[in-house]
């Protein structure tokens, strides 16, 4: 961790929007049996932010290594490369008011090209790739862009109903500037249609909200002879500007 | 007609899954070789100001099972009250402390545990000062939206007494699912996702 400053921008201070909890997917979600019991029953105590939410931890660019943003190298052997199709995913970290956060670190983890995920309590019967471990990170630049590289993750079954399976997927953990910012989604891929009948996209409510995790194929930057490429923007808690704001010990 | 406000919607929650280590503590997950260390192992070193205290604690669901396979986050103040981030205006953070841990549930004991400080007061958004507090962030497989909720100290009590935001829980018998109980030279604290001793989430 840096405590270095990202930018010249003079940080921001104010409360995070309140979050649109209809839109996000509620916690009870039956048809994902996982949720059953694992899902709060009393209301949440609804506050305004404090220093407490409005602040959060900042990652230095120091902490990425070379090949933390490519994972068909960053756990092969020397001179292998992971089994799959080779994708590029990129994207831009915005915030409700349309504004490019800088600095937020991303990290993100998914199964093989086979559907595999290598832990120890995954048994599905697709191989292990030797050469692909299946995490990364990297932090968005100064307008709040990123980019990796991957293999395209494969479908994989779960067991949920009888036969559930989930669509290709990768997860993706985010840290924006305050702690209330914080975020775990899954990125799914345009024209799956395993999308649709999914119990856990399903716990989302609305189209829309489904739509906005599904990254389009973008022809225009794949790489002509190596990786296709797909786009994947990703929006966090907007925030007030502290112009305003009731403070007794002043702004 | 008015003029668009222009917003866009905040990406939509979806769960971490049951591999959430491959991704955030993949040295824990045994996938060795790609980082150096796993993020938030480490929150404190030898100059680290303030008192040191441990922290362990429990997921627990709704059949009084820990979850085994769940992800914690704190995000803490320092000895001061002082949080190491740029949105921090009214000073500079103890150097020597990140203020922010990330501890997986044990894959055998379901617990978690922080090493770290005793944080200091901070001031609520009128000015009064907050009593000693620690965020935490719970995410896992079966929940949708990460759980947001605080650690109080339960050794506090005056503190704990005038606190702006334990005085908005309207039901004062559910104000100790807030509080971790002294543990010996630490403090435990175990949080509850169903039942009677459910505890207080935040919609922050």
């Amino acid at each position: 961790m840096s405590s270095a400053t990202l930018s010249n921008r003079k940080p921001e201070t104010g409360a995070f929007f309140q979050r649109d909890l209809d839109w996000h997917p509620p916690a009870f979600t039956p048809q994902y049996k996982t949720s059953v019991l694992r899902s709060p029953q009393k209301a949440l105590l609804s506050l305004d932010n404090t220093l407490s939410e409005i602040t959060g931890p900042v990652f230095g660019h120091n902490i990425i290594g070379d090949l933390d943003g490519d994972l068909i190298h960053n756990f092969a052997k020397s001179g292998e490369s992971a089994i799959g199709p080779r994708i590029i995913v990129h994207g831009h970290v915005l915030d409700e008011r349309g504004k490019g956060v800088d600095g937020v670190l991303l990290e993100f983890w998914q199964a093989n090209a086979g559907g595999r995920y290598r832990h120890k309590k995954e048994g599905y019967l697709a191989a292990l790739d030797p050469n692909f471990g299946g995490c990364g990170r990297t932090i968005t630049d100064e307008n709040g862009y990123y980019s990796f590289r991957t293999v395209q993750p494969g479908p994989y079954p779960w067991p949920n109903r009888v036969n559930d399976w989930r669509p290709a997927h990768i997860h993706f953990s985010i840290f924006g500037h305050g702690f209330a910012q914080r975020l775990i989604t899954q990125m799914y891929f345009e024209g799956d249609p395993m999308i649709w009948q999914c119990p856990i996209v399903d716990t989302i409510p609305g189209r829309e909200a489904i739509e906005g995790l599904t990254a389009a194929l973008d022809r225009q930057a794949t790489i002509p002879m190596d990786a296709r490429a797909y786009k994947f923007d990703i929006v966090l808690r907007g925030r007030r500007s502290t112009l305003f704001e009731n403070r007794k010990e002043g702004n | 007609m008015v003029q668009p406000l222009d917003r866009l919607k905040e990406s939509a929650s979806q769960t971490a899954g049951p591999y959430v280590h491959i991704g955030l503590t993949p040295n824990f997950a045994e996938i060795g070789g790609v980082y150096e260390g796993d993020l938030g192992t480490s929150m404190v070193n030898d100059k680290t100001r303030g008192e040191r205290i441990t922290i362990v604690g429990s997921i627990i669901d709704g059949a009084n099972t820990p979850l085994k396979d769940a992800l914690a986050e704190i995000w803490q103040a320092d000895a001061d009250g002082r949080y190491n981030s740029p949105a921090e205006m009214r000073g500079s953070a103890d150097p020597n402390f990140t203020g922010w841990g990330r501890c997986p549930t044990d894959m055998t004991s379901g617990e978690f545990r922080f090493e770290t400080i005793k944080p200091g007061r901070v001031p609520f958004n009128d000015g009064r000062l907050m009593a000693p507090h620690i965020t935490f962030w719970i995410v896992a497989r079966g929940i949708n939206l990460g759980l947001m909720t605080r650690m109080y100290f339960a050794d506090e009590e005056a503190a704990n007494a005038e606190d702006p935001v334990l005085a908005r829980v309207e039901h004062r018998v559910r104000v100790p699912t807030l509080l971790a109980q002294k543990d010996g030279n630490g403090y435990r604290f175990d949080i509850h996702l169903q039942g009677e001793k459910e505890t207080i989430f935040f919609d922050i």
